[in-house]
């Protein structure tokens, strides 16, 4: 892990990262439903290859901040610089084309499609045929279809899941299918891909087999990640820079070594200490 | 040979429900929701054919094809104008729209070609085929039709199983959401869907017109309702399901007709979807779903 260095905007981002415009950077970012603030002054920065981390203790509003980088919720206030450019006017699929990528908390492959056709979906934007040389199987759908086909065998490579192509992907056994949610996130071609609790239902031998394959997916990419994880040893393992939500507000941010510390931190998921 | 000139007959009136209710099965698959204007789009589409070659002149497939691109404009701006605004509205109130396009399209009808009945000259008009020594005639309309719809069901099996935009729609259908976080256009897919209903519906109001040549504002309705019925018997978002589903029920009402009686066949078209739905509610091939509790 490279070293972590503070910027003028109050976020750490790894040193290597320095040179290149942050990934993602939110300004003020928040949302309101109804009268209630869900998300307020959410201020963050991430480094072009950095492995960020998301806690906070249930309800303090991590799927929404994914909702709202994502566009599944438009923001209230705030501004959302992805790649240095604003996203404020996209809808979610124009997210999705300008380089963000997530998976679900709870798991929400295509299940009737097969294995492959779930990646292809990912690959659907890179894909250039008209619908009518589709139709008419001209040489141009044969050659952007074996290019998706070898693609999609290659991103299922990452996790071992070639022989599986051919599988409907709701048979997959549960571990499997969080992996294929994450190569199907993947196929999209992100700069930032968001991963909600990857580590969720999982033993600590697949949890560890993940925390290996996120940083390869990294270094090979060289993308960035940010993850919501409650797995604590996942988090402090494999996150360079960590922020930590509580009732909508982020709490504290910093390298594993800093959040472990933060009595902040500590009484939010632990409660105060009794005096005397 | 009574009962195979019959037979052939039900599976002539079963393609066009067939080719019917591939529109309704396809747009309920993909966006929920039941468009009950589809049978209207049939009756434009009879009346294009009907204008392009009464007033225009225009040869049989000009006048098709001229149908088929009025009629897909027309379901795309139906899509836009009136569903894509309720996208995220209980499906009642999606419902309540779609019956009340589909008056909305009646009265238009009305108003621009008359309440008169106009007599549709067959787009087909080949020799029957006389087969046993011209004891079993098969008109050329019956030919043309079953033909159309075996062309139009392998053009749709090879869509939706192996390109691009058929694995897009098969996506959206399971989980719009999720689609478009994939960075599908959700809207696009929902425009291209009724697009190609549309179209279909086109075609079939020219195969139907020219097989009952008769064309009124009201012609779309029924032929509809019965098109909708034979997607639920199949299993409704199926598309193999719809084409069984028609072909049985063209079978089932001519066979009606022809045996029992003429009053009844729709009342026991209609009974046979209810035995159908009470022992097997998806439909033939419907698909059961199961909500994880």
């Amino acid at each position: 892990m490279s070293k972590m260095v503070p910027l003028p905007t109050n976020s750490i981002i790894p040193e290597r990262d320095l040179d290149k415009i942050p990934v993602l950077e939110t300004r003020h970012l928040g949302i309101d439903f109804g009268g209630l603030t869900a998300v307020d002054e959410f201020n963050l920065t991430i480094g072009r290859t950095e492995i960020a981390g998301l806690i906070g203790p249930n309800g303090a509003g991590k799927t929404t901040v994914f909702n709202l980088l994502t566009k599944v919720y438009q923001p209230t206030r705030g501004t959302i610089l992805l790649d240095g450019k604003e996203t404020s006017g996209m809808n979610t699929a124009q997210v999705n084309h300008a380089g963000i990528a997530r998976t679900f908390q709870n798991i929400r492959l295509f299940s009737s499609l097969t294995v492959e056709e779930n990646v292809k979906i990912g690959l659907h934007n890179q894909l250039r045929y008209s619908t009518l040389s589709g139709l008419l199987r001209l040489p141009s759908y044969w050659r952007e279809e074996k290019i998706a086909h070898e693609r999609a065998l290659e991103l299922l490579s990452i996790f071992h899941m070639e022989n599986l192509a051919d599988h409907r992907a709701g048979s997959l056994p549960y571990g499997a299918q969080r992996r294929l949610e994450i190569v199907r996130a993947l196929a999209t071609n992100p700069c930032l891909l968001l991963l909600d609790e990857p580590a969720a239902g999982m033993n600590p031998s697949e949890t560890a087999e993940l925390m290996e394959n996120i940083i390869k997916i990294r270094d090979t990419f060289q993308i960035a990640i940010m993850l919501i994880e409650h797995d604590m040893n996942l988090v402090m393992g494999i996150c360079e820079g960590i922020c930590v939500l509580n009732y909508g507000r982020i709490i504290a941010k910093g390298t594993a070594d800093e959040i472990k510390r933060n009595p902040v931190v500590i009484e939010a998921y632990l409660g105060k200490k009794k005096e005397g | 040979m009574t009962f195979l000139s019959y037979l052939i007959n039900g599976i002539s009136l079963g393609s066009v429900y067939a080719i019917i209710a591939l529109g309704y099965t396809m747009v309920y698959g993909i966006a929920k929701m039941l468009n009950f204007a589809h049978g209207d789009v049939i009756m434009v589409g009879g009346y294009i054919a009907f204008c392009a070659t009464s007033y225009l002149g225009l040869p049989s497939i000009a006048a098709v094809l001229l149908s088929m691109a009025v009629c897909t404009v027309l379901g795309v701006t139906i899509e836009g104008l009136a569903y894509r605004p309720l996208r995220s509205a209980p499906s009642l109130a999606v419902l309540i729209t779609a019956i009340g396009v589909s008056y909305f399209l009646q009265n238009a009808a009305l108003l621009i070609w008359g309440s008169a009945p106009k007599s549709f000259p067959s787009l087909v008009g080949l020799e029957p085929l006389r087969l046993f020594d011209g004891q079993l005639v098969i008109t050329s309309e019956a030919v043309v039709t079953v033909i159309a719809c075996i062309v139009i069901m392998v053009a749709l099996t090879l869509f939706t199983g192996e390109t691009k935009m058929g694995k897009a729609m098969r996506a959206v259908s399971e989980d719009k959401g999720a689609a478009q976080l994939m960075g599908i256009n959700v809207n696009h897919t929902i425009s291209i869907t009724f697009a190609i209903g549309s179209a279909l519906a086109a075609i079939a109001g020219v195969l139907l017109c020219s097989a009952y040549p008769v064309l009124l504002p009201t012609t779309g309705s029924m032929p509809g309702i019965k098109a909708f019925t034979a997607a639920v018997f199949g299993g409704i978002g199926s598309i193999p399901g719809a084409m069984i589903g028609g072909i049985l029920l063209g079978i089932i009402e001519i066979f009606g007709k022809a045996y029992i009686s003429t009053q009844l066949s729709d009342a026991i078209v209609f009974s046979v979807l209810i035995i159908v739905l009470l022992v097997k509610p998806t439909g033939l091939l419907g698909k059961a779903v199961n909500e994880k509790v």
